[in-house]
């Protein structure tokens, strides 16, 4: 027979269709609106996991989010396998494929239950003490087997292929939760037109409800009017109304993080849909309704398979009409867990005996217990339970001590109370108060624009609940007046309730008293962390990991705080709570990352002549986001024999480079130069029209911040280059003193990086190659000597034509607006083939300008370079009185000798070439730690010079011209010259050449 | 993520919209040439870090790009006021939390 336990008369699923799904690989029918765990559990399963630490069967112990135990993987396809997923909140559908978890060889029979018996070794720290040696173990022997042994499900290891959603929302108010206070809460906010967002992590709304018989709202029973309301709701166009909906994060200003799970319930998604949606809503006034989470009693043995939570089992029944067994008993310490025993013999199951550990609980749920005819054993306690792979028995015995008996049930629901769900309340900075009366930790002093009602704020009665949640909403919503009412009552009492460890888990007991399930944490375990000399439940959280699982202790965490401070002889609050933090429930990276991943994960910035370069076999190289074309192999040549080539050829006869990625700032206005004498080291006002100048810009503190070639266009006019990667910095940096330090100046700054195309003409041949196709600009040396810049037309098209050169030769950069950059481009090269010049990459561009000794700003540069230290004190305007970085230049430590300074290196054996990051010591015999010297920050094999090359801070480096000094590498110590950081043309003939 | 209102926009925008800039009332001397080590340290190396109302810099980069100043309380995350460049820092003594 198909679902033994599925009671046909009880629960709302009805004559649903049936689902089929697999778990382990064996098959199991349920019904639609089934989760895996009440399917499972219809079909007589209860064992579905290994513990975490000593691998003891578990099963189902709640119905919901706060599942600790029942933890699976769903095997969708090879790619989509998702770990760790509770059973409790999977809803099943056709073909569903769950498989358990942290198993070997299988669930029944696992050798690593070897662990339980070993158990006094795996105690509270364990992992702190034991395994410490000796050391080369951890990594080898210890850490891998323990990692193996203990653990929860196996990542996917295949991309993620589904996609996921992301929106803002902004709403009047937002109502976390909904069962009745919320729906009440939301209710009142939509009737007077707010917009209002409504979550629940269901996949129906309706909260406690789902199990609570007794509740009456509106004339009709509480699951009926849920279901109504909710209805109406969704109807309304001011509302929204999200289904399983998780508010996992409070932040800062009322946003609240929701994730929405799309396609996890659905057998067959559509391809595009996306798996979950991130919501960040912005709400005016969150009224928060999250219930409570039901406790588990602490004693012997009290995770067999088996036993679960009351409210559990009364959700199995009382919605998906499924008994958790045939003969069922319930240990409990509060009244609510009484309503379980007395559905459950009401539908047909035997109750083996209600055991309350108070001595005369009172009230209609005692009375009709009784007259159901069930055993009450009050002012008794379980102590321990029977049964390997499901509980089988029961220990009782009275409290005031006697005779303990066995008592027979194949089930064993606990309650010790409940705790208000205050998750989102912490997190929104809230304060929470302990209420001695009720051990309860309830919502204090709010922070931000929020308000908590129902059962987390502490309310145990329905009436108040509704009352205050239609209060809370209208008046979230702002409105005046008389909130509006319904007239509610339960029959249901939820009062009483105890923290910490029971009868038989006392002080002196070494059983197994399960505090937290899901990482295996025992009361011993935490009273041992006290022992041990922890004092703060921080503490104790972190030795013991109480809490620390993926279910952040929402069953247990007030347990082991209660065990702590009884230990301690503090009163709660004394001992502290540990932080809330989001998530509240485990959030998937997808579900945050969004569309930004793969192609969108950052945009990709490609110059006007990418696809020439691409077409012509360049390969490409990352610069922050740009593409930069690294070198153009020919057919049959490697990387270096490419850079060789594009060095020897743009020396001999030109190169052609894109250097359209160079930062372009227009600074323009009447203080121009002013501005830029405030900003760069060099002198400007004295510039002329149509001059370039190498400018350095230094940051206050006096280091190295960013350079380039400026041209002065007009007395009021510079075009500014910066470099590829600092354009954007050096703006924000120019913005920031302009706008904060010197507003009086009149200047304007505009970024122009994107709206020239730049090709750079380099070599000797330069001029040749551009004649032909420039109009209206003189370039013989005399009208346009180096470093000079002019207006005019190339190809039809207007250009700023820069002399200058940053490789040594003749050179030009030529600055056409960047539609018109490819179009130029094709016809320089035309030209440039003329007289056998090439395209040349980043690579050969930094080959050469390293052969001249012409730094990059950030690789011979790291933050603690001053112009000094790289050479550069020639760039500094020996007569100004101020500039950004002028003092930071005078500082002690900025003038002190033995500073690391940029000088060139020969290697000894010119055909080996440094490692850059290579460190420098001048004695490779010395005792270790070797005192270093400086390190290489430039390192090339250079054609040109047939040698290697290298530039490299060095302590002290400027007065070493001519030392031998020494680069130790893992195979063998490298012997250095120190030498000029020019290496080719060292008198600088060749930009007239 | 924190609404930030701009002072020049006269909107409550995202903090994706802004940069932090460091603290504000911070003015850059103009005799800078003569200061001396121990002004210029207090200048550029030493900030206040207070539990309470720290006095901001933030730019509204992805939107008018002005810089401005804020008052934020570092322990409620709360911006008690944000104001234009070059305007008074107000007394808010008293004003956190």
């Amino acid at each position: 027979m198909t679902q033994p336990f599925r009671i046909a008369t009880a629960g709302r699923l009805g004559k649903a269709d049936p689902v089929r799904f697999t778990f382990d690989g064996k098959s199991f029918e349920g019904l639609t609106g089934d989760t895996l765990a009440s399917a499972l559990l219809a079909n007589g399963v209860h064992l579905v996991g290994r513990s975490f630490k000593y691998h003891r069967p578990r099963g189902m112990v709640s119905a919901g989010a706060e599942e600790p135990n029942a933890l699976v993987g769903i095997h969708r396809d090879a790619a989509r396998r998702a770990p760790n997923v509770r059973a409790t909140v999977q809803e099943i559908y056709e073909g569903l494929n769950a498989v358990s978890q942290n198993r070997w060889p299988s669930l029944s029979f696992d050798i690593g239950a070897l662990n339980d018996l070993a158990s006094p070794f795996f105690s509270a720290g364990f992992y702190y003490k034991t395994f410490m040696w000796p050391k080369a173990a951890w990594e080898r022997v210890y850490e891998p087997f323990i990692r193996r042994a203990a653990g929860l499900g196996e990542a996917p290891d295949r991309p993620d292929p589904d996609c996921y959603a992301n929106r803002f929302a902004h709403c009047d108010v937002l109502v976390i939760g909904g069962g009745a206070a919320g729906l009440s809460a939301a209710l009142a906010a939509a009737d007077t037109g707010a917009r209002v967002i409504l979550a629940d992590e269901q996949a129906e709304t309706g909260g406690a409800l789902r199990y609570e018989t007794g509740a009456m709202i509106d004339g009709k029973p509480g699951w009926d009017w849920a279901q109504a309301v909710a209805a109406d709701l969704v109807s309304r166009e001011n509302v929204r109304l999200l289904t399983r909906t998780t508010g996992f994060g409070y932040y800062a200003q009322n946003m609240v993080g929701l994730v929405e799970r799309l396609t996890d319930h659905l057998a067959s998604p559509a391809q595009d849909q996306p798996r979950e949606r991130l919501w960040q809503v912005r709400a005016r006034r969150v009224v928060l309704a999250t219930g409570a989470i039901e406790r588990h009693m602490v004693f012997p043995d009290n995770d067999r398979p088996g036993i679960m939570l009351a409210s559990a089992a009364r959700t199995y029944l009382n919605h998906y009409g499924v008994a958790v067994g045939r003969n069922v008993a319930v240990y409990t310490a509060e009244d609510s867990a009484w309503y379980a025993a007395i559905d459950l013999k009401r539908a047909g199951v035997a109750i083996a005996a209600i055991v309350d550990c108070r001595p005369d609980p009172q009230g209609p749920h005692v009375e009709e217990a009784q007259r159901l005819g069930i055993e009450c054993l009050t002012g008794h306690a379980v102590n321990g339970t029977g049964g390997r792979l499901r509980v089988s028995s029961i220990k009782v015995g009275p409290i005031s001590g006697g005779a303990e008996r066995s008592i027979s049930c194949d089930a064993l629901l606990t309650s010790s109370g409940w705790t208000p769900a205050v998750h989102l309340f912490s997190q929104s900075r809230g304060k929470l108060a302990f209420d001695a009366e009720t051990q309860r930790f309830l919502p204090g002093q709010t922070v931000q624009e929020l308000v908590s009602i129902g059962a987390c704020a502490g309310s145990v009665d329905l009436e108040e609940t509704v009352a205050d949640a239609l209060k809370a909403g209208h008046e979230a919503a702002g409105a005046s007046g008389n909130p509006p009412k319904l007239s509610s009552n339960s029959t249901e009492r939820w009062s009483g309730g105890m923290l910490g460890a029971g009868e038989g888990a006392g002080a002196e007991s070494t059983a197994k008293a399960f505090v937290d399930f899901q990482n295996d944490v025992t009361a011993k375990d935490i009273r041992q962390a006290v022992r041990e000399g922890m004092r703060s439940i921080e503490h104790v959280k972190r030795f013991t990991t109480t809490g620390m699982a993926t279910d952040q202790g929402k069953t247990s965490n007030m347990h082991g705080l209660a065990i702590a401070a009884e230990m301690l002889d503090r009163p709660i609050p004394d001992v502290g709570l540990t932080t809330f933090r989001a998530p509240y429930t485990p959030v998937t990276f997808g579900a945050l990352v969004g569309h930004g991943k793969g192609r969108l994960f950052e945009p990709v910035r490609r110059t006007p002549m990418h696809d020439w370069a691409a077409a012509h076999g360049a390969v490409f190289e990352d610069v922050g986001q740009w593409k930069r074309a690294w070198y153009f192999p020919k057919p049959g040549e490697d990387m270096h024999a490419a850079v060789a080539r594009e060095c020897r050829t743009v020396r001999q006869s030109a190169g052609i480079f894109d250097a359209t990625t160079l930062g372009k700032i227009e600074v323009v206005g009447p203080d121009a130069a002013r501005f830029m004498e405030l900003m760069y080291t060099n002198p400007w006002q004295k510039l002329g029209v149509g001059r370039c100048r190498y400018g350095v810009m230094l940051r206050e503190d006096g280091f190295i911040y960013d350079d380039g070639v400026v041209g002065r266009l007009a007395e009021d006019r510079f075009h500014v280059t910066t470099t590829t990667g600092g354009a954007p910095r050096v703006l924000n940096h120019m913005e920031d003193y302009l706008q904060t330090e010197f507003p009086d100046l009149k200047v304007y700054l505009t970024s122009t990086s994107e709206q020239w195309a730049v090709i750079a003409v380099q070599g000797p041949k330069s001029r040749d190659i551009i004649a032909p196709l420039v109009e209206g600009i003189d370039l013989s040396d005399e009208a346009m000597p180096h470093m000079s810049v002019r207006e005019g037309m190339i190809c039809g098209v207007p250009t700023r034509l820069f002399r200058m050169s940053f490789t040594g030769e003749r050179g030009f950069e030529i600055n056409v607006p960047a539609d018109y950059g490819c179009a130029v481009w094709e016809a320089v090269w035309a030209e440039g083939e003329k007289h056998g010049a090439c395209a040349y990459g980043t690579e050969t561009m930094h080959v050469l300008r390293a052969e001249k000794g012409f730094i990059i700003v950030g690789q011979e540069t790291d933050g603690t370079v001053t112009p000094h230290d790289a050479g550069l004190s020639w760039a500094i305007g020996k007569k100004k009185t101020d500039f950004v970085g002028m003092r930071g230049l005078m500082r002690p430590d900025l003038v002190a000798p033995g500073r690391k300074q940029l000088v060139g290196l020969r290697t000894r054996d010119p055909k080996t070439v440094l490692e850059e990051g290579a460190q420098i010591v001048a004695d490779p015999q010395a005792p270790v730690p070797v005192p270093m010297l400086g390190h290489v920050t430039s390192s090339y094999w250079s054609e040109n010079c047939g040698h290697s090359i290298a530039l490299a801070l060095v302590a002290g480096g400027h007065e070493r011209m001519g030392e031998t000094l020494y680069v130790p590498m893992p195979d063998g110590v490298i012997e250095v010259e120190v030498t000029s950081t020019v290496f080719f043309d060292e008198k600088g003939e060749r930009t007239n050449g | 993520m924190l609404l930030i209102h701009c002072p020049y926009c006269q909107e409550d925008r995202p903090e994706l919209e802004f940069r932090h800039a460091g603290e504000a009332h911070i003015a850059r001397p103009e005799n800078m040439a003569e200061m001396s080590d121990e002004d210029f340290e207090r200048f550029f190396f030493i900030r206040s870090n207070p539990k309470g109302i720290v006095y901001e810099r933030w730019r509204h980069i992805h939107g008018c790009a002005r810089f401005f100043n804020a008052a934020r309380d570092t322990v409620s995350d709360k911006f008690l006021m944000t104001y234009k460049a070059g305007e008074p820092k107000p007394d808010l003594d008293g004003e956190g939390k």
